[in-house]
């Protein structure tokens, strides 16, 4: 539903709304819970306030250096194949995203998360905890040393099992350029029965979660670099009509 | 070159890991920022009106005199340092998270009209592949009658967005989120 009563706050930047396709289908019968929280009645559209275009410059003050390193945060090496995962955080019109904060977790690298919900019966690694923040530079890129983890099974139907991911979440300038996604590794064979990768109905945006691996970040005798460039909302650099 | 969102996906039921387990911040205005100080305790139901008690809730809010924290809101040099008017923590088995926060000011809108005192809230889960994104409001406030969100969503909804005055606690406010079914929170597409 497209609702003019409220115009476009001229003193506020515009952002552009998503392209058809291009974000999961919010309620995906595949993927069975969507169907459990998500309303019932189409959302309300809402002109962008200074409410929405603004938003927290947060968790600058508590980074410290393994943070960002996931093998080195404990007294001994976590299991696994080490890897480097890097890239840019650019906006809309490619414009690198600098000093915004952004956190990661996931699986170890037998597909299990420490995490007392976690029910998969495959091992803990004492020596990973799977959890790791840093800031983007100032031209908007960013590095993390961590292990690939594995695949696992979850409930959502017969033999399901999800391809293996990285959870990323990053701020971004305002309250709705926030996102929270999962990053995948090239050549999955799980994708085509995954329900959450499946969600996203456009071919080409799914393809936009899905590292590279890159030898130019690929560290000889030390660990296999994977590139992940994420695109957050951003402010129009000319008016744009809905 | 085209630069196209990033597709969001669902923060999947281990998300404490990663977001609230040691980075949860739930004191978003200090004892010593200026203003009217409140508890907020938002309550999450699913389409069964079981309690969600694997959920992120985020709050952005302005501070008593309407002011963003941020570079784009025109008076932000005026904003207390201590005041960052961001929260965010997990639901527990209740369903529930509470702030201790300040009642937000009145917000400037275009042509010299005025937001009410709100809250921006976003909810992310298991089962949420894009985060949804509400608004509270404090009912009885009679600004709420000319606030420019507020017409645009029909009059017999407008009470899914109203945090109550809980009668049992002084200074704490009530805010209960109905993902789907009867009572349905509003939700909206920003």
């Amino acid at each position: 539903m497209v609702d003019r009563n409220l115009k476009q706050d001229p003193q506020v930047p515009i952002y552009r709304r998503y392209l058809p396709g291009t974000q999961p289908t919010r309620i995906y019968d595949p993927y069975k819970s969507t169907s459990l929280r998500n309303p019932a009645q189409p959302l309300i559209y809402m002109p962008h306030t200074r409410s929405e275009i603004t938003g927290p410059v947060y968790g600058h003050s508590e980074i410290t250096e393994t943070d960002s390193d996931l093998t080195r945060q404990h007294s001994g090496e976590p299991l696994g194949e080490r890897i480097i995962v890097s890239g840019r955080v650019l906006d809309e019109g490619g414009r690198p995203v600098p000093n915004t904060l952004i956190e990661i977790w996931q699986a170890n690298s037998a597909g299990r998360y420490r995490h007392g919900c976690d029910q998969h019966p495959a091992p803990l690694d004492p020596n990973f905890s799977g959890a790791g923040r840093t800031l983007t530079a100032h031209d908007g890129t960013y590095r993390f040393v961590t292990i690939k983890p594995g695949a696992y099974p979850w409930f959502n139907h017969h033999n399901a099992w999800r391809p293996a991911h990285i959870h990323f979440s990053v701020f971004g300038r305002a309250f709705l350029s926030r996102l929270i996604t999962q990053m995948y590794f090239p050549g999955d064979p799980l994708f085509d029965y995954d329900p959450i990768f499946q969600s996203v109905p456009d071919e080409r945006a799914r393809q936009r979660m899905i590292s590279s691996f890159d030898l130019t970040t690929t560290e000889p005798q030390w660990a296999v670099g994977y590139r992940f460039d994420i695109v957050l909302r951003g402010p129009e650099a000319t008016p744009f009509e809905p | 070159m085209e630069h196209v969102p990033t597709p969001s996906s669902t923060v999947g039921p281990f998300l404490h890991l990663g977001l609230t387990e040691k980075h949860s911040l739930t004191e978003v205005a200090p004892p010593a920022v200026e203003g009217r100080h409140i508890v907020l305790r938002c309550r999450i139901l699913d389409a069964d009106g079981a309690p969600v008690n694997d959920a992120m809730i985020e709050i952005w809010q302005a501070d008593a005199q309407g002011r963003y924290r941020h570079p784009d809101d025109p008076r932000v040099n005026e904003c207390d340092p201590r005041f960052l008017g961001f929260g965010r923590a997990a639901t527990d088995e209740e369903g529930c998270c509470e702030f201790r926060t300040i009642m937000p000011g009145v917000v400037p809108a275009p042509n010299g009209t005025s937001q009410a005192p709100h809250i921006s809230l976003a909810i992310y889960s298991r089962g949420i592949l894009l985060q949804l994104y509400t608004r509270i409001y404090f009912a009885g406030d009679p600004a709420n009658e000319q606030d420019p969100v507020l017409v645009l969503v029909p009059k017999e909804r407008r009470s899914t967005l109203m945090a109550v005055a809980d009668s049992s606690h002084a200074g704490r406010w009530l805010f209960d989120i109905r993902m789907r079914g009867e009572n349905e929170t509003v939700f909206f597409d920003v």
